[in-house]
């Protein structure tokens, strides 16, 4: 019940914001609407509905690691997560209570996405549902994302250095907006390290509809999504109990 | 049973002593006001009583519980209104009080029933369906008090309840605090002096972390000789330890 009425609190401090409204579905969906007229004109295969919808979907969700570690940090500084703290709520309570609303909002983000590619010519089939379920892990790791940065930044850093940093980063290491191996087989690497790119392309081979080709780089977003998620949780806890929150 | 014992409570940031050795007790139902200059360690001796930072040495039980050892029992029977302002900004003024109500474990009904009582004690009806965002800062601040309140604390804990408030909206929540003397423990710390003097039955002065001295107004200016509460504060915030 305590869980439900702070996960409750959080989903409306996040849906009545209009920022989160114009960066979480707005900004996507000119960005895709945008890349899918320039293919138009000038055909570029990487911006081909298939290629572009899932980079744009995994663009979007970077958005969720921005206002919840937003919603965090400012629960932080104005004092309103002291008063919380010294309520009856348990620390799993707080971390289930942050993350429960930003699931089914990175779902919606994501099917909203879909719907506009369908109008773009995105084949309707049940390869788009396997890919909703493949972004799943890639929704858990910027939830985590945004938990880590909320607990341990101000909401000025979140929403200047942090969100802007993530947001390019993901973008520009995703293989979105460029073919990877233009910059170099070392740019490459990197990309391929880190998670953004690896989410993409899972989705992709979902959307295709080649499945073998899923788990070799949904394991790594599993995996970076599972870490990133346990650091934040122990960081959120271990800040509860110390003396600065 | 006092509502609030504390033994030697003591908290220590690095070299810095931010509370030494701290006995107290505060009666059950009266209003303490905690007084002293920044630094003097009041906050952090409400923090250590909140179960929010955990005391370097030392305990303290809040009717019969201790802090160190049963906190979930201590947080469900007190409540605070922090120093800053703590409303979630985007929910009204309704929502904000039904959250609490919600956490400290009520139902849906009986945080819709106990929003209602509270709304009109409080005169927040006018407001009641405006976001929390908005509001100007009185009404904020009578609605972080409503929210501690909400629950309906057997202690509450008020930090600078006052602060940046104008003359008006301070007498307005002078009334309030003045209604719920009896009701429950209140633990009142303000910088304001004659806010002290008008709404504490009992009075305890802080100064580098230690109690100064402690007791009613009356007898804090007769034990000073002052003419003032004002100037027995000052004679008593820089001065050695008295105990009436």
């Amino acid at each position: 019940m305590r869980l439900l009425v702070f996960a409750s609190r959080n989903r409306k401090e996040l849906l009545r914001d209009p920022v989160t409204l114009a960066f979480g579905i707005g900004f996507p969906l000119v960005v895709l609407f945008l890349l899918s007229a320039i293919q138009a004109n000038i055909p570029v295969s990487l911006f081909e509905v298939e290629s572009l919808i899932p980079g744009i979907a995994v663009f979007g969700l970077s958005f969720l690691s921005l206002f919840s570690g937003m919603l965090i940090a400012k629960d932080r500084t104005s004092s309103f997560l002291m008063r919380l703290f010294a309520s009856p709520l348990t620390a799993s309570d707080f971390i289930l209570g942050y993350t429960m609303p930003l699931l089914p909002m990175a779902m919606a983000q994501c099917i909203i996405c879909f719907i506009a590619a369908f109008f773009l010519g995105l084949a309707v089939n049940v390869n788009v549902l396997l890919a909703l379920v493949v972004l799943i892990p890639a929704a858990a790791l910027f939830i985590g994302i945004g938990l880590l940065g909320g607990s341990v930044l101000s909401d000025k850093q979140v929403g200047g250095i942090f969100g802007a940093l993530l947001t390019n980063l993901s973008a520009w290491l995703s293989g979105t907006w460029f073919d990877l191996n233009l910059v170099g087989p070392g740019f490459r690497s990197v990309a391929y390290v880190l998670p953004f790119a690896r989410a993409v392309d899972a989705t992709r081979a979902a959307l295709a509809g080649n499945y073998a080709s899923i788990f070799p780089h949904l394991w790594w977003v599993i995996g970076y999504a599972v870490v990133i998620l346990a650091v934040a949780i122990i960081i959120f806890s271990t800040r509860m109990n110390s003396d600065h929150t | 049973m006092n509502a609030i014992e504390t033994h030697a409570l003591s908290k220590k940031y690095k070299e810095r002593t931010a509370v030494q050795s701290l006995d107290l007790s505060i009666r059950q139902g009266e209003v303490f006001g905690l007084l002293g200059v920044n630094g003097a360690g009041k906050t952090t001796t409400i923090r250590m009583l909140a179960c929010l930072t955990k005391p370097t040495s030392g305990d303290a039980t809040i009717l019969g519980k201790n802090i160190l050892t049963e906190p979930q029992a201590v947080k469900a029977i007190i409540n605070l209104s922090p120093q800053e302002t703590a409303v979630a900004p985007n929910l009204s003024v309704t929502e904000n009080l039904e959250l609490i109500a919600g956490i400290y474990g009520n139902s849906r009904q009986s945080a819709k029933d106990k929003v209602t009582r509270i709304v009109k004690s409080l005169g927040l009806a006018e407001v009641q369906q405006d976001k929390a965002k908005i509001l100007s800062g009185g009404w904020q601040r009578r609605l972080s008090i409503a929210m501690a309140l909400i629950s309906e604390p057997k202690i509450l804990f008020l930090d600078e309840p006052t602060l940046g408030l104008d003359v008006l909206a301070r007498r307005e929540l002078w009334g309030i605090i003045e209604k719920l003397k009896g009701e429950m423990t209140i633990i009142l710390t303000t910088h304001y002096l004659e806010e002290a003097q008008a709404l504490s039955d009992e009075i305890g002065i802080m100064a580098k972390g230690q109690l100064k001295a402690l007791g009613t107004a009356p007898e804090l200016i007769s034990l000073t000789g002052a003419q003032n509460f004002e100037d027995a504060f000052v004679a008593l915030a820089t001065e050695g330890e008295v105990a009436i």
